[in-house]
């Protein structure tokens, strides 16, 4: 899929343009007697770019920790690819082809930018701990080879000149990149993106917004965003979902959500009764 | 002439992500090691031999393996002491059960013996972590001694309770016991922390070091990019305590040649290590071997020093030696976390500008 050499053949089971790649039904997640996400079901299809809104604590990020296995939900099912699929770790999920990154930016500090990128491609990663020790030979060539993976993202990112910066020193902005970055690494099917443009100024988030259309229309990779900045979000999605205090009350293409009246009171607010 | 890369263009990726991209560390490098292999055997003593290298490498694998474990892969570890006891004791076990293996599958094998056993103790590093880890590790430590004290098999039911190494060779030249050549035992453990610091660096420059850095820099987030947490951490106490267990091994058969468990494999040895990671680098593979340097050299710098040259009384000179030793932890823990090694990092990349200030 993506990153690979034009021409290569497509991931079998990469369904069409258009399929329903991933399908939350009826999915109720408590904490104690805190109601996170109550019977909410949505789908995101094959190639599109689906946009999670809402107020704060409607529960969103929720909604994508219980995408990713971060958390498991007590009611309702979640089909990926066709399957239901069971109650999985995060690492194993990770496998199946979901990538994220994290409203605050979860890197590992202590590694360079090239090395972040990296831990990407640990999923795809095989050869064990002898071959490793011994380094020359298959595990240099397997490195490499990822290596050259992880240097086109580097290129189509822009970030060249940090590659072997430790991240903790890099700004903001710059950070939010190699976050992207790490999860591009994954070649995920469906990539979520918790907050992408949080804390940006007007031409990162130009830069960020740029990267989102890239990787969705060059790969192809189902992209699922949270987004607070509504210009961003009627621009960039497909469809939009739209949360409030755990419930799903609206869905549907940018225009339509917008128009929507239970959205319009959610944000500007009116008397709970 | 200078040090600097200018000139020095890579072209490949395997040229870029070597171990020693500059042609100066690399020259200086094989230099240090043809040395140490070609020159100082013939030059070795008794004195250099007991006092300064053989302490040297013992303790150098042993933080290698802590800094694997802790400066790699997060997780505090207080038992250095105890699986270097089980590495003796396997290692005992073993050369007393079969006397005709050679001495390289003996300590090959105390090392996956200890690396067993660190897998076991490291199993409560899955639900704790931080302080709470390193007190379980400390319970590790009290237990594994504890238990080399309490039952007579471990020691061949010996009336003294200590293990003491017997005669054995490799390729026909004696490495333990008393007819060991200081150049024989020089070049055995030479050998195996060649290879092993060597091996540490592979680790740590690939797949598993990063799945282990991942999980000392952030957890959660290495468990959603895919990282086993399971795995991945006993994959770490399991390759840090094979080599600490290999440490243990050649502490006892090449270096004190015999070992009461208490004394030896105590608290102490595991806050040595400790010390050792601390100062050289947390995270470092030139750290370790630095810090070991470092802990080793001091005293006997002291004794040979204060002792030797100014006539001083040996306790003055002891406790001047602790007190330095605990300013400079607290000084690389204020100022410096990541040790000599990283003031050697920033030193060489003053050097690739200088004389230039920019």
């Amino acid at each position: 899929m993506a990153f690979v050499d034009p021409g290569q053949i497509r991931d079998a089971d990469a369904g069409q343009k258009g399929d329903v790649l991933l399908r939350v039904e009826d999915v109720s997640l408590s904490f104690g007697g805190v109601k996170a996400i109550t019977a909410i079901s949505f789908d995101i299809k094959q190639g599109e770019i689906r946009a999670i809104i809402g107020p704060n604590g409607a529960g969103k990020t929720s909604m994508l920790n219980v995408i990713n296995g971060f958390y498991h939900p007590q009611e309702g099912e979640i089909w990926f690819r066709g399957k239901k699929r069971k109650a999985l770790k995060p690492h194993q999920i990770a496998n199946e082809g979901i990538a994220r990154t994290f409203q605050n930016i979860a890197l590992f500090k202590g590694m360079s930018t090239l090395d972040n990128i990296m831990t990407g491609r640990l999923t795809k990663m095989k050869k064990n701990m002898f071959w490793q020790a011994i380094w020359r030979g298959p595990a240099e060539r397997e490195e490499i080879e990822h290596r050259e993976v992880v240097e086109r993202i580097i290129d189509f990112l822009e970030i060249q000149h940090i590659r072997k910066t430790s991240v903790g020193r890099l700004p903001y902005g710059l950070q939010k990149r190699v976050e992207l970055g790490r999860a591009l690494a994954a070649e995920p099917a469906l990539l979520l993106l918790d907050e992408p443009m949080a804390g940006m100024n007007v031409e990162e988030k130009e830069d960020m917004s740029r990267f989102i259309i890239d990787v969705n229309q060059q790969f192809g990779t189902t992209i699922a965003l949270i987004e607070h900045d509504m210009g961003v979000v009627m621009d960039l999605s497909d469809r939009v979902v739209v949360l409030d205090y755990g419930k799903k009350i609206g869905d549907g293409p940018p225009d339509e959500v917008r128009r929507n009246q239970d959205v319009i009171d959610a944000y500007l607010g009116v008397a709970h009764d | 002439m200078f040090y600097r890369e200018a000139g020095e263009f890579k072209t490949s990726y395997k040229a870029d992500q070597a171990t020693f991209p500059i042609r100066f560390d690399r020259i200086f490098f094989w230099s240090v090691t043809a040395f140490a292999f070609l020159v100082v055997p013939f030059l070795i003593n008794d004195y250099w031999e007991k006092a300064v290298f053989i302490p040297f490498m013992v303790f150098a694998l042993a933080a290698l393996g802590l800094n694997i474990l802790t400066g790699y892969c997060g997780q505090v570890s207080l038992g250095t002491g105890g699986f270097m006891a089980v590495g003796a004791y396997a290692c005992y076990k073993l050369m007393t059960a079969f006397p005709d293996l050679n001495m390289v599958p003996i300590i090959f094998l105390s090392g996956a013996v200890t690396a067993a056993v660190g897998i076991l103790f490291g199993l409560p590093s899955l639900r704790i972590k931080g302080f709470y880890l390193a007190v379980a590790t400390l319970a590790a430590q009290f237990f594994l001694v504890w238990l080399f004290n309490k039952v007579p098999w471990f020691y061949n039911y010996s009336a003294t309770g200590q293990i003491t190494a017997p005669e054995r060779t490799v390729f026909g030249f004696a490495v333990t016991g008393a007819a060991a050549q200081p150049a024989t035992t020089y070049l055995f453990c030479l050998a195996f922390l060649f290879v092993f610091a060597w091996v540490a660096r592979n680790l740590v420059r690939g797949r598993i070091g990063r799945s282990w850095m991942a999980i000392r820099d952030m957890d959660i987030a290495a468990e959603i990019i895919g990282v086993n947490p399971l795995r991945t951490k006993l994959s770490a106490f399991a390759v840090s305590s094979f080599y600490i267990g290999m440490a243990g091994a050649l502490f006892f058969a090449l270096w004190q040649g015999a070992a009461e468990v208490t004394e030896a494999f105590g608290i102490n040895q595991s806050f040595m290590v400790l010390f050792m990671i601390i100062i050289g680098g947390l995270g470092s593979i030139f750290g370790s071997l630095v810090g070991a340097a470092f802990m080793v050299l001091l005293p006997v710098l002291f004794k040979n020093i204060f002792v030797g040259a100014f006539g001083w009384p040996t306790d003055l000179s002891q406790y001047l030696q602790l007190m330095l030793v605990g300013g400079l932890i607290i000084f690389f823990l204020i100022v410096e976390p990541h040790g000599i090694a990283a003031l050697w990092r920033t030193t060489k990349e003053k050097l690739r500008l200088w004389p230039f200030p920019h």
